[in-house]
């Protein structure tokens, strides 16, 4: 059985660009809305990159900023400066 | 793009962490960590902790500054527009009074509790992460009071929230659960805690019941919830490298550690149980069934999560399966013990709608229809002939999760589970397998326990009488308790639409 | 096997809250109906351990189960009655003590034929 990882973000201005970014990176992911939050899981692995948020969000992003949208996530976490991962081993 | 020289979010962390600590000169390491070693668990490299999140002091305190500004921005805003009127309904304040007497002081209980394992455990990296979950449940307490304190200016129930905490019957469950947290061991509270409830079971509070309140017009809630949640994300990672850290340390620590797991996920899942009965029964808009929050937050979540810790030897909590079973009746039972007894409760309750109990028929099909909604049925009978039930006499309660002993034998639901322990001659009563294994592993701890039947009974709960308890509680007769219908907050709300109805012409 | 604590005399200082001896006189037991989960858990009561057992049922049952419809239709002969896990008939003029029941003690009954509203043990 693959094992899922998972993020939740906000349904919100500052979190749609970042929701864009992951949908476009990670073939296969599975975007689930609810009132207020999208949930947004994949089999093994799921990252969050910088300059694909830079990119529609036209400014510099930090990947520290998900902080401000972040509701929830399920897997182990890798973050640097230009990306933010989540996977299982 | 990043500016030239400017370090790397690796080094600034290990920047942050390195040279903290110190070889103790003058004093032994036992007198500065007394708590370190009595639970067994041996680290031998305090080095090897990593924290994933890699947030400096700097960055921490930016980010949670900005969380706060836009809190508070909204809270005002539905302030200023009297928000509460465009709640779905007014049934739904109700588990805003259950949030704010029964988990918020959950909240402040983990800031305290973070705050003391920061200082004592002999590690730096996890000091520092304690430190900031410590600051972050005290921002979660303040922020629910501040949010709630508006609903406190029109609803019954809200003010007297921190005195009811420590008295009320049913609020001793989740208070002794935290107490009983608290009292362990550091190690044992990490796991407690930071593992067992932030990691494998606070998205079922927050997540589902958060989007809940989003669904039923609750601005001000869905913010809170979801600011406080934006810190969850790092707890919950704290929990999981915790886990992590014991288990590579030492091969000795794998059967505390299991111990533990099994121990806090059965108390976790008791007290959660208040959280279903609110998802099923106290939002007016359904978002999802608790049967349908538990499939996603512990059957897939925590399946993945438990196969990557299998590689340590650890396993899939004990009686992880029983409690999957009891999925499909833990907010029916729950919400069956209140309906009878908030004669005796800081909330009100009533019976599920016709449609209501439809959905419940669809999302529970195998149990609803057979156990739960003739129960309800009756019920609504007796109202008809002007005998509403309210069960006068106090409930058994469970020796260890402190509820009322409602809870029904795995593979037959029509009848209570019953077990019993003998501890130095007595008998100490458990709701399940579950609570029954804690007390038995820890009788020295739970036989003395602080069960509110037995206290009213002693006499210590300011008299013999319901109303005497109810004083003693600060629970307002015929306002903050009985039947929705009826109420003040009813009486107001329904002023409020009709006015609303008047404009609208 | 010793209790997991800082302070080794732990097991000493335990203060049990439901001794006996704290509940003035009385002792705390518990009563259950089956198959009537309209009362959504055992009831608690503290009775003197000296009160005959027909005053349980004769007094305090039907004040507290009354309201349930089965309640009327209860053949008392027919009772099956457990004490603690074990069937009994108990006498009912001899007191509570006398018949087995102790202080934290629970006495289970089945009513046979009746099992709830629309039988659905509720
Ligand atoms: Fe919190
Ligand atoms: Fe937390
Ligand atoms: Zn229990």
């Amino acid at each position: 059985m693959p094992r899922i990882v998972s993020i939740t973000l906000q349904n919100t201005d500052d979190a749609r660009p970042i929701i864009a970014a992951i949908t476009a990176d990670n073939p296969g992911a599975r975007i689930n809305a609810m009132p207020g939050i999208v949930k947004i899981d994949r089999d093994d692995s799921l990252t969050v990159r910088r300059a694909s948020v830079e990119d529609r969000l036209g400014r510099v992003w930090d990947p520290q900023e998900i902080h401000l949208s972040i509701v929830s996530m399920a897997g182990n976490l890798d973050e640097d400066d230009d990306y933010f991962n989540l996977s299982w081993s | 793009m990043n500016a030239p020289l400017k370090l790397g979010l690796k080094q600034r962390y290990s920047l942050l962490t390195s040279g903290l600590d110190w070889t103790p000169s003058y004093q032994p390491f036992e007198k500065i960590y007394p708590y370190a070693e009595f639970e067994g668990i041996k680290i031998h490299d305090w080095s090897k902790w990593e924290d994933p999140f890699r947030l400096t002091m700097d960055a921490y305190w930016k980010f949670q500054a900005e969380k706060e500004r836009k809190l508070y921005a909204v809270l005002d805003s539905f302030a200023q527009n009297n928000g509460q009127m465009n709640l779905s309904d007014v049934r739904y304040v109700n588990a805003l009074k259950l949030f704010l007497t029964g988990v918020s002081p959950l909240e402040y209980q983990a800031h305290r509790g973070f705050a003391h394992v920061g200082r004592h455990v002999p590690g730096v990296g996890p000091r520092i992460a304690a430190q900031m979950q410590s600051l972050d449940e005290l921002r979660h307490v303040q922020t629910q009071v501040h949010t709630l304190s508006h609903y406190n200016k029109f609803f019954d129930g809200f003010s007297e929230f921190r005195h009811m905490h420590d008295r009320v019957w049913y609020l001793s469950v989740p208070k002794s659960f935290f107490d009983d947290a608290r009292t362990a061991g550091p190690f044992e509270y990490f796991i407690a805690i930071g593992f067992a409830f932030e990691y494998v079971l606070t998205n079922l509070l927050f997540v589902p019941f958060m989007s809940g309140a989003a669904y039923n017009g609750d601005l001000a809630t869905v913010t809170f919830g979801f600011s406080a949640q934006s810190d969850e994300s790092r707890h919950m990672t704290l929990g999981i490298e915790v886990i992590k850290f014991l288990l590579e340390q030492d091969p000795g620590n794998l059967p505390i550690v299991q111990k533990w797991v099994d121990k806090w996920f059965w108390r976790g899942h008791r007290v959660l149980g208040l959280v279903a009965m609110m998802m099923d029964y106290m939002l007016p808009k359904k978002i999802m069934s608790w049967r349908e929050a538990w499939e996603i937050y512990f059957t897939e979540a925590g399946g993945s999560l438990f196969e990557d810790l299998a590689r340590y030897g650890l396993k899939v909590p004990k009686y992880a399966d029983v409690a999957t079973a009891e999925a499909d009746h833990l907010s029916h039972q729950n919400w069956a013990t209140f309906y009878q007894y908030c004669h005796a409760a800081g909330f009100h309750t009533w019976l599920p709608s016709a449609e209501e109990m439809d959905w419940l028929s669809e999302k529970y099909p195998t149990t609803f229809d057979k156990y739960y909604r003739p129960r309800f049925e009756m019920w609504a009978e007796m109202e008809k002939e002007g005998k509403r039930f309210y069960n006068n006499a106090l409930p058994q309660l469970c020796s260890v999760c402190q509820i009322p002993m409602v809870y029904t034998e795995h593979g037959d639901h029509g009848a209570t589970s019953f077990r019993v322990s003998d501890y130095k001659g007595e008998k100490y009563h458990t709701c399940s397998d579950g609570c029954k294994d804690i007390f038995d592993g820890e009788p020295e701890k739970y036989s003395q326990a602080w069960l509110p039947v037995h206290q009213i009974f002693q006499g210590n709960c300011g008299g013999a009488g319901l109303e005497d308890v109810l004083k003693w509680y600060k629970l307002n007769l015929g306002a903050d308790n009985l039947q929705q219908a009826g109420s003040p907050d009813q009486k107001l709300w329904d002023e409020w639409m009709a006015a609303k109805d008047k404009v609208a012409g | 096997m010793s209790v997991v604590a800082l302070d080794k005399q732990y097991a000493d200082k335990v203060e049990i809250r439901d001794r006996l001896e704290n509940f003035h006189g009385n002792q705390v037991v518990y009563v259950h109906w089956e198959d009537h989960l309209m009362f959504c858990a055992a009831l608690a009561f503290p009775l003197p351990p000296g009160m005959p057992f027909g005053a349980l049922v004769k007094e305090i049952l039907p004040t507290y189960y009354g309201m349930h419809p089965d309640f009327a239709k209860i053949d008392w002969s027919k009772v099956r009655w457990m004490i603690d896990g074990i069937e009994t008939s108990p006498r009912l003029e001899a007191s509570l003590q006398d018949n087995g029941v102790g202080h934290k003690s629970i006495i289970r009954f089945w009513t046979p034929g009746l099992d709830g509203y629309k039988h659905s043990r509720s």
